[in-house]
């Protein structure tokens, strides 16, 4: 498998120039996670509005994928309701597991190429799983 | 000087193609390949002995149980043991750390301390943070220079000192400890010396009675040896003073341990059956090392080491960790850019297996103030061309990643 199958040039954009790198004015949602195999770690920050995540954003030293990956979800779940946020990151999963790459994971399919390196698929889905664990802490907060 | 054509030609595993290109492994460090003379001794052991030890009486039981203490004899002797009796298998350093923490460890008292060092694997860590958590004693660590050489000007070895555990050799820095020297200060102060030597023994003679270690503890897997085998050398009045290991009133002490085997030092500590196919393949492990000669494979190790210092030194961008001087047989880096998790895969793409990462020292790595770092490790088999390959590797992904990140 060449190199270019797996550093695709849309990963390298965002590796290079990520959105939404920062910190979330008035969060409602702020979780940190490492990834044990690396000691990479990654802070993501959002604020749910009305049912919606209004803004997301996200701090971490990391490799390539884990740090493109963080940036293009931040693109991918902001305007989202939190329940299609957590459908995008189930079916995120799904897709770093060898599953089939729905529509609505857009320009996330230029991620596929990391779910034929088993060691790599950690790096990609530590975002992830990091907003997943804010959700359902805010969820949680919210609903007693 | 090793016949390096003939001793690549022990390891069948060298012939393996990866990514289309020749093999060329520098994760030595982590685990090393096994010579044909093991592959083989472990393939006889079960093909023509194998049978549970110590109470069967029958043929194959008896050859089994002798093949298995002739391997505790062949460690003794490996490590200049006063008798077989000092040696206990287990399943590696980390277990042989864990046995020392639990059966020596429960006779601390709170305010009781226990001296490490900074760059200590996980195994040599964690093991006595569970100690110092259950008993109230408290950790001090010897501290690291920005050199990678510990500062024993200032080590905390003192009255209230039980316990003094140390890496023999960093598995990040390379850095050398002076075993004998601490182990002659944690004496003077009335406690018991422990030398992780997982990442020593492999690569230099080491003689327990010169070093005068209580506990020494390595791994099978890390000298040519199978996995699942590792070795804990204990002083016998130490030893035959302890605990079993599962003991303490713990219930796992019921399910496991065999009673038959309580009575003596070293089966103390050696419940239910052991891995005697694996104890076989590391006596088959040190008969090849020994054959090729310590000082030969050490001599080779330091030429590999110092090109690939040279190597990297010549690379813009590269910092290399670690002291300056002498050091074990491994070269831990970072590139400028290039995450070392990337730098890896590129380096995968090659043939070329390094290692990315924490190296189980997440202490360290906020010490040297990075996330991880990357790590090329060398054993007997190595070539002064590998080391190219690692240069010209480390080249491509810095090319690679220069024209992505334009």
């Amino acid at each position: 498998m060449a190199l270019e199958d797996l550093y695709r040039e849309v990963i390298m954009d965002h590796y290079r120039s990520p959105h939404h790198k920062g910190r979330v004015e008035g969060a409602t949602g702020d979780v940190e996670m490492l990834n044990p195999t690396c000691g990479d770690e990654i802070r993501v920050s959002f604020r749910v509005e009305d049912g919606r995540i209004a803004d997301v954003a996200f701090q971490g030293r990391g490799c390539s994928i884990s740090m493109a990956s963080a940036s293009m979800m931040t693109d991918a779940v902001i305007g989202k309701t939190v329940e299609e946020a957590r459908t995008l990151i189930a079916a995120f999963s799904e897709l770093m597991q060898g599953g089939a790459a729905g529509p609505e994971l857009g320009d996330l399919v230029s991620l596929q190429g990391v779910a034929r390196f088993p060691v790599r698929i950690k790096c990609a889905t530590l975002p992830w799983t990091t907003l997943e664990k804010g959700l359902t802490a805010a969820t949680d907060g919210v609903g007693g | 000087m090793l016949d390096l054509a003939k001793v690549r030609a022990d390891f069948p595993i060298l012939q393996e193609r990866v990514n289309g290109r020749p093999l060329v492994y520098l994760d030595n460090a982590a685990t090393t390949q096994k010579p044909q003379a093991v592959l083989d001794a472990v393939a006889g052991y079960y093909e023509h002995t194998n049978a549970n030890v110590h109470r069967a009486i029958h043929t194959l039981g008896e050859h089994a149980t002798q093949a298995y203490e002739n391997s505790r004899a062949r460690v003794a002797r490996f490590l200049n043991a006063p008798a077989a009796s000092n040696i206990v298998f287990v399943r590696n350093a980390s277990e042989a750390l864990n046995l020392v923490a639990y059966a020596w460890g429960s006779r601390l008292r709170p305010g009781d301390e226990i001296v490490l060092t900074p760059m200590e694997h996980h195994s040599n860590l964690i093991p006595w943070q569970l100690l110092a958590k259950r008993s109230g004693a408290v950790l001090r660590f010897i501290p690291l220079l920005d050199d990678g050489t510990l500062d024993l000007s200032r080590a905390p070895i003192g009255a209230r000192t039980k316990i003094v555990s140390v890496t023999h050799a960093s598995n990040v820095l390379g850095t050398l400890v002076p075993a004998a020297e601490l182990a002659a200060r944690a004496h003077a102060a009335g406690a018991v010396f422990v030398l992780d030597a997982a990442q020593s023994v492999p690569h230099m003679p080491v003689d327990v009675q010169a070093l005068d270690c209580d506990f020494l503890a390595f791994s099978g897997h890390k000298v040519y040896g199978p996995m699942g085998i590792g070795v804990l050398y204990g002083k016998k009045a130490l030893l035959e003073e302890m605990d079993p290991f599962l003991g303490g009133g713990e219930m796992i002490l019921e399910v496991h341990l065999d009673r038959a085997t309580w009575n003596d030092v070293p089966w103390k500590f050696e419940a239910g059956t052991p891995n005697v196919g694996g104890a076989v393949g590391l006596a088959a492990a040190l008969d090849y090392l020994e054959g090729l000669g310590l000082a030969a494979v050490a001599e080779h190790e330091r030429a590999l080491t110092a090109a690939a210092l040279g190597v990297l030194a010549d690379l813009p961008g590269v910092t290399v960790y670690g002291p300056q001087g002498e050091r074990g047989a491994l070269v831990s880096f970072t590139v400028e850019g290039v995450h070392p998790h990337d730098l890896s895969q590129v380096l995968d793409q090659e043939g070329v297996a390094i290692r990315a990462g924490h190296h189980c020292c997440q202490p360290l790595m906020r010490q040297l103030g990075v996330v991880a770092t990357a790590r090329a490790s060398f054993a007997c088999y190595n070539t002064l061309e590998e080391v190219q390959a690692l240069g010209a590797a480390v080249r491509k992904a810095q090319g690679f990643f220069s024209q992505v990140m334009r």
